[in-house]
């Protein structure tokens, strides 16, 4: 069945090295359309590289990464933005000074692009553009259930409104891949299964990829429809939870002998 | 009645501070670092000016235009070739660059122009307005309108605009911005220009009062506007608004009731004060460290 599906995103060989040491070493990736993918691996094993090389924060060493088709090769990290990767962060990284909303209006900064000029003078287009801007920012917050808090900073929001609302931001941006680092870090269990169900209501309702990140086993054997395993920079193993959870170099990597 | 009159003083002042301020604040704010040949592009402001007018015979509003031209494409040329290659440098590189461009552009100034003093020909109407016992120069008022015009024409363009909003965000985090799809390099340039915009502005309004351009002449009001907006909160928009504004009135009011000649050292004075007690500036922030 995955083979009927378009690959999003292909990457061949990749790998990338610091100085001497090689982080991420000959990975392979495959990103179907509107699947919810997942990269685990244990602590330092590469993840998080992996995903600065896929927004281009890090230029790889070695390999390609395709996207929608198009090689990736020379393109900036504005590029990937607008080519249609958008992600979270691990440690939250919010502009805690503006408020939800602008954070949100913040993520639509490429898409409904006008002139400073145009908007010095007050020009029409800078108004209908501010208003689509608005209209579709307050859309993606009543989706967030965070329309009430829209005047509230950042900063302010609780820690679980806080990770809504990256979510809502790279959203605006709109992707077809979206990348997310460890989206259930901090959360108690309850919150985990309220953010399991939006994760794969985020995936129908905007029809997007997504590759999460993410240590809580029962989220990630949960969601994902296939799981990639890194381990010192290395894949470990490729397939469905099923195959993961059984495959006996998982269960080593992750427990020890 | 003389208070009155100091206080309208220093307002004016402390109004062309303010313009000043803004642009180091704002360089401050999204480029994170301290543009000290500000002080300059308000020299290059004035010359050009100065030449529209005396020898090109030029309207005041077309040489203001000009000027304003000219410190845009200044600010983001000394953006492009002096600051840009050093984004990943430490603070000390750049501001070592900055104080570098600074000479240069002073030295530049110096070659084309000579060091002799020239006299800014008096392009607003001497007049002034009274009011009961006290008398306001139209320069002033012209002076303070200018002030609070562009604070509130910049608060609605930060606040209200696209570019606004990605500058904001860039000011918090580049990184972010940048995944956010927001063209860093464009923002720090859109800043630059606005920044040096605001200088050729400020240029007109300190030769207005004070008529004489020299090589040197952005030097002092460029390190009192650095001070002022250091002392409002280095990065905050309306702090550099209040800074320049208290700094003017703190310097003609030392001048007048103290000392003319320690009112520089009073001023200072003061910042020092300010920053022992609040090391952030009046409306800083204060950073957190995070763990």
């Amino acid at each position: 069945m995955e083979q009927e599906r378009k690959a999003l995103l292909t990457v061949q060989d990749l790998g990338i090295d610091f100085g001497g040491l090689t982080a991420v070493n000959s990975l392979n990736l495959t990103v179907y359309d509107k699947e919810i993918a997942g990269l685990i691996g244990p602590n330092g094993a590469g993840k998080t590289t992996v995903f600065n090389m896929l927004t281009k924060v890090y230029e790889p060493t070695r390999g390609t990464i395709l996207f929608d088709g198009q090689d990736t090769a020379n393109q900036s990290v504005v590029d990937m933005s607008r080519a249609g990767i958008a992600r979270t962060f691990q440690n939250i990284r919010l502009f805690s000074k503006l408020s939800v909303l602008d954070n949100v209006k913040a993520g639509f900064h490429n898409r409904e692009a006008y002139s400073p000029a145009s908007a010095v003078l007050r020009l029409p287009v800078f108004r209908k553009k501010e208003a689509v801007i608005e209209e579709e920012a307050l859309k993606l917050l009543s989706i967030f259930s965070l329309s009430e808090e829209k005047d509230t900073l950042a900063s302010n929001l609780p820690y679980g409104a806080q990770r809504r609302l990256e979510i809502a931001r790279a959203l605006a941006t709109k992707p077809k891949l979206l990348l997310l680092d460890e989206p259930a870090a901090g959360m108690n269990p309850q919150e985990t299964e309220e953010l399991m169900d939006m994760i794969r209501s985020v995936r129908d309702r905007f029809a997007i990829a997504i590759l999460l990140i993410e240590h809580d086993m029962k989220l990630v054997m949960g969601i994902c429809e296939r799981i990639t395993v890194l381990n010192y920079g290395m894949m470990l193993a490729e397939g469905t939870p099923e195959e993961i959870r059984s495959n006996p170099d998982v269960i080593k990597a992750y427990l020890g002998e | 009645m003389d208070f009155l009159s100091y206080l309208i003083n220093g307002l004016s002042l402390g109004s062309v501070y303010a313009i000043i301020a803004l642009g180091y604040t704002m360089v401050y704010g999204i480029a994170k670092m301290l543009n000290f040949a500000h002080g300059d592009v308000i020299m290059v402001g004035a010359y050009v000016v100065f030449f529209a007018i005396s020898s090109f015979h030029m309207p005041l509003a077309v040489g203001l235009l000009l000027s304003i031209a000219v410190c845009t494409v200044l600010g983001i040329t000394i953006e492009r070739l002096a600051y840009k290659p050093l984004r990943q440098a430490s603070s000390l590189s750049v501001l070592i660059t900055a104080i570098g461009v600074s000479y240069f552009l002073q030295n530049a100034a110096q070659l084309f122009w000579s060091s002799s003093t020239k006299v800014f020909p008096s392009v607003l109407s001497n007049g002034a307005l009274q009011l009961g016992g006290l008398s306001i120069s139209y320069l002033t008022l012209v002076t303070i309108g200018t002030c609070i015009l562009v604070m509130a024409c910049l608060m609605l363009f930060i606040n209200h605009t696209s570019t606004g909003r990605a500058m904001r965000a860039c000011s918090e985090d580049k990184g972010a911005a940048t995944l956010m799809g927001i063209n860093v390099n464009l923002i720090i340039s859109i800043t630059f220009a606005i920044g040096s915009g605001l200088a050729a502005i400020a240029s007109v309004l300190l030769c207005a009062a004070y008529p004489s351009v020299y090589p040197t002449l952005g030097a002092m009001p460029g390190i009192k506007a650095f001070t002022a907006a250091v002392f409002g909160g280095i990065g905050s928009i309306p702090g550099a608004f209040l800074g320049g504004l208290l700094l003017g009135i703190i310097e003609i009011f030392a001048k007048a009731y103290i000392s003319t000649q320690l009112s520089d050292a009073i001023v200072f004075a003061v910042l020092i004060i300010v920053l022992l007690i609040r090391p952030t500036g009046l409306l800083g922030r204060r950073i957190r460290e995070k763990v």
